[in-house]
């Protein structure tokens, strides 16, 4: 059997029903999520998208789980012209309530050898759920983090000018 | 900061205060995903050891698990040491250590 990919967990001090809005509600998700919304019924086999603003759909997938508020599960093909001949990959939310806080796990698998999606969301996820802990936790999302590792990758440029 | 952070960030450093831990975490920073079986092959541990090992860095949320089937893989989760990060690094400091990080490894491979 394949094992996945992608493995990250994170404890929130909030309640297992406020993370499963967060992850699913199109007007919250986009208050942490770097203004894109998870838009979706979510019954097992609709559609699911993540959208910047009305008409700017960057990732679109099918509900494959919906079990509130314990495992949410969707494929995940973003729409961007060198990634979007992958096949998609899986994405799952598990939520289990422990010591007072909520364990969030979450599991992306089924990439393609030499994926580009994957190497995009190695760094997009732990930036995302950052800010979702940050939001539930204190009302207050995180600024993008890749404007910041922008700004390394100049200063590490500037170094190697310097030798 | 509460108890429980407090707590969280004890164990956290009481994980990565023994070697042996600090070389797992290493063999799943250079392969994520591996099973029991595949960490006791590469380390002179037994595998009592390794499994102990396993259980406190999994306490600490260092090492994240996933099962499929019968196999169970370890994950190198760096969820707390990024926050360890964020709490005595700040944000404009990150570029100038990063710079200084490239600055030091670049001098050093030049004069290996």
């Amino acid at each position: 059997m394949r094992k996945p990919e992608f493995v990250y967990v994170t404890y929130i001090a909030t309640t297992p029903e406020k993370l499963w809005r967060a992850l699913t509600d199109e007007r919250i998700s986009e208050q942490f999520w770097f203004g894109y919304r998870v838009v979706s019924d979510w019954t097992v086999g609709s559609s699911f998208r993540l959208m910047q603003g009305d008409r700017i759909v960057t990732d679109e997938g099918v509900v494959l789980e919906c079990d509130p508020p314990r495992r949410l599960s969707y494929t995940w093909k973003p729409t961007y012209e060198d990634m979007r001949h992958e096949a998609p990959s899986r994405v799952i939310f598990d939520i289990e309530p422990r010591n007072g806080q909520v364990k969030l796990t979450v599991t992306h698998e089924q990439f393609e050898e030499g994926s580009k999606v994957f190497e995009s969301i190695r760094t997009g996820w732990p930036a995302v759920l950052s800010s979702l802990k940050s939001f539930l936790e204190t009302g207050r999302a995180l600024p993008p983090s890749w404007t910041e590792e922008h700004s390394t990758i100049i200063a590490a440029a500037a170094a190697k000018a310097c030798l | 900061m509460t108890k429980g952070e407090r707590d969280d960030l004890d164990s956290v450093f009481r994980a990565l205060a023994d070697a042996s831990r600090r070389e797992l975490l290493d063999r799943l920073h250079e392969r994520n995903g591996q099973t029991l079986n595949e960490l006791c092959a590469r380390l002179a541990m037994t595998r009592q050891a390794v499994s102990k090992h396993l259980g406190i860095l999994e306490e600490a949320n260092l090492v994240a698990t996933a099962k499929r089937g019968r196999e169970k893989f370890h994950y190198l989760n760096p969820v707390p040491i990024h926050a360890i990060a964020e709490r005595w690094i700040g944000k404009y400091e990150r570029g100038r250590l990063q710079a200084l990080a490239d600055l030091k490894r670049g001098l050093e491979e030049r004069d290996a």
